[in-house]
């Protein structure tokens, strides 16, 4: 606890990632790849999703459709035509996927694109099992609301994703398997009756070494999540605005 | 990368909203509330073992903002020390990079539920004037509410009542300002904000999210000025015109009032008046000060003349009655004693 010298934030979440807004616009092609790799693989899940719930495509379609997405993007300089002040990047992107799509079935094109995301895996077979396990309502498809909530949602299960795998390597690096393990027992998998002292006893270890290993994976998860976020926001002011939205809950 | 099912998100979420109090010396134990800026939890004091509320921001503000918001709310609680307003007790930045601050623990219910409590429109009017009495001393020090509505007063299980959540509240003035002129309840005269350049300012500059045009505050309790984000503008009389609001919810007699409350009571006309006058749509007409308000409360009390009203000659001979209601039976009842004795005797 530092209680003097209030630097809120200030050295606790350094800026080690760009935006990918600036980064897309970088001169430096390595930049510009990573930062449409980040994009890519924070976003891609959620587009093939909805392309395949709000414009009713097949599945081998909407691949089509989400890799060419990302080299309209790229192509086109979207990221660069994106204002933060009018909005959020999410909703912006959403939008693109729309008029995308609608132009594609107009020119009445359909080619298989992506070279420029071959180094993100897009693994659609996964992406539609989770398709058919996703939960909603079927008289509510229709609405745009509800498809809205659902890119949303899949938007931040996507953001999470990404951050526990990160988790995970930061953890197998630092030699602390144990503690990913107990963080995927409790937090991921866990029952609703699942206690610390359960965990201890599993794990031979001393009920406080769970506490505090679940505090750090904790630590750690929201500040990549948090590190990850701000990549994917077109300003601080959006990126506090969704910090309050990612984490941020009503009391029960 | 492995498939998060919709309750590890939810968990997820959960799990990181919790704020890390490694290092410090509270332990977490319940969320209590969300406010505007964060979340409220209990935590207990583990070196003084007591239990405290812990006001953590939800989101990291590199830039400062939300952060210097609540420093800012932090430092104005701490100048305040007045038995009406909760006290602060700590302010830091926890691992985690949130910046959080500690405060007495209230127990006790949010005065919108308190309210049904108190059917009588005296004890009501007494609980009003403690929270007048707490916002009165924040003007002398300087200090606006900006958002004083009755889920921000809390009424402690001892009766005592508390005026909350000063995440809103604007400086008049400085607290470098001369001694005499600050602690002078008549001095509360609006003041142009600290610039941010100003060496000697130990709070946080205004934050462009106060600037001018910004509107913050409740619907139904902010004054007009404040809604139309005239911030510039601001003074005393805005919080008279939520303390106006106020006293029509505890009244029972406006918008605001909960929803089950029994249908709208007919006030006096000296109580109308008062209300009136507090929330009048243009800062001129309300009152100047808080004490005055106050003291025109305390005179309904006192069943006096209000300085709000101009009494009829009949209204003036009805709170005259009211007042001295069991003296004048008293005397009628003596003077109809006499003239029955003196009937009979020359019968």
């Amino acid at each position: 606890m530092r209680e003097e010298g209030f630097q809120p934030g200030g050295d606790r979440f350094p800026p080690t990632r760009r935006s990918v807004i600036e980064a897309v616009g970088s001169i430096d092609a390595e930049e510009r790849e990573r930062a449409l790799e980040s994009l890519c693989a924070a976003y891609w899940r959620p587009i093939y999703k909805y392309i395949r719930l709000r414009w009713n495509r097949p599945a081998e379609e909407a691949q089509d459709l989400t890799q060419g997405f990302f080299v309209e993007v790229l192509e086109r300089e979207l990221l660069g035509k994106f204002d933060a002040k009018k909005g959020r990047l999410r909703t912006y992107l959403r939008v693109c996927v729309d008029s995308f799509v609608s132009n594609e079935d107009k020119a009445g094109r359909r080619q298989k694109r992506g070279g420029n995301i071959a180094h993100v895996a897009l693994d659609f077979a996964a992406a539609e099992e989770e398709l058919r396990g996703a939960v909603m309502d079927p008289a509510a498809i229709p609405s745009q609301e509800s498809l809205e909530e659902f890119f949303e949602k899949e938007w931040l299960r996507s953001l999470f994703s990404l951050a526990v795998e990160e988790l995970r390597d930061l953890c197998s690096t630092r030699g602390r398997e144990r503690t990913f393990r107990l963080f995927e027992a409790y937090d991921l998998e866990g029952h609703d009756k699942i206690s610390y002292e359960q965990l201890a006893k599993e794990y031979a270890i001393a009920a406080t070494d769970v506490t505090n290993a679940l505090a750090w994976a904790r630590r750690e998860f929201r500040r990549i999540a948090l590190e990850r976020l701000r990549e994917l926001c077109g300003s601080e002011e959006e990126f506090q605005r969704e910090a309050r939205a990612t984490f941020g809950r009503n009391p029960r | 990368m492995k498939f998060l099912p919709d309750k590890a998100v939810e968990r997820l979420r959960e799990a990181a909203e919790i704020p890390d109090l490694a290092g410090t010396r509270y332990r977490l134990l319940e969320r209590v509330a969300r406010g505007g800026m964060g979340v409220v939890y209990a935590a207990e004091d583990e070196k003084l073992r007591r239990r405290v509320a812990l006001k953590v921001l939800d989101a990291p503000s590199e830039d400062g903002d939300l952060a210097n918001r609540l420093i800012r709310e932090a430092l104005v609680l701490a100048r305040l020390e007045h038995p009406g307003i909760v006290p602060v007790h700590d302010v830091g930045t926890l691992n985690d990079g949130r910046v959080f601050y500690t405060m007495k623990f209230v127990q006790g219910q949010r005065l919108d539920q308190y309210i049904d409590t108190v059917p009588s429109v005296t004890e009501r009017l007494r609980l009003f004037l403690r929270v007048c009495d707490a916002v009165a001393f924040a003007h002398a020090r300087g200090v606006l509410h900006r958002d004083l509505k009755p889920a921000n007063i809390m009424v402690g299980s001892f009766g005592e009542v508390l005026v909350m959540d000063w995440g809103l509240a604007k400086l008049l003035r400085d607290e470098a300002r001369p001694r005499s002129q600050a602690s002078d309840p008549d001095a509360t005269i609006f003041e142009k904000p600290a610039q941010s350049g100003d060496s000697n300012v130990s709070i946080p500059p205004f934050s462009s999210a106060t600037g001018h045009g910004t509107v913050m505050g409740t619907p139904g309790y902010m004054s007009p000025e404040q809604a139309r984000g005239d911030v510039e503008r601001l003074d005393v009389r805005s919080d008279i015109f939520s303390l106006g609001a106020l006293l029509r919810f505890l009244l029972g007699c406006d918008s605001n009032v909960a929803a089950g409350a029994t249908g709208k009571p007919r006030l006096s006309k000296a109580l109308e008046a008062i209300c009136s006058k507090a929330a009048a749509p243009t800062p001129a007409d309300r009152y100047p000060t808080v004490t005055e308000l106050g003291q025109d409360v305390s005179r309904y009390l006192d069943g006096l003349a209000v300085a709000a009203h101009r009494e009829s000659p009949f209204e003036k001979l009805a709170r005259f009655y009211r007042r001295y209601r069991f003296f004048i039976l008293l005397i009628g009842a003596y003077l109809l004693m006499r003239v029955l004795i003196l009937f009979f005797m020359h019968r």
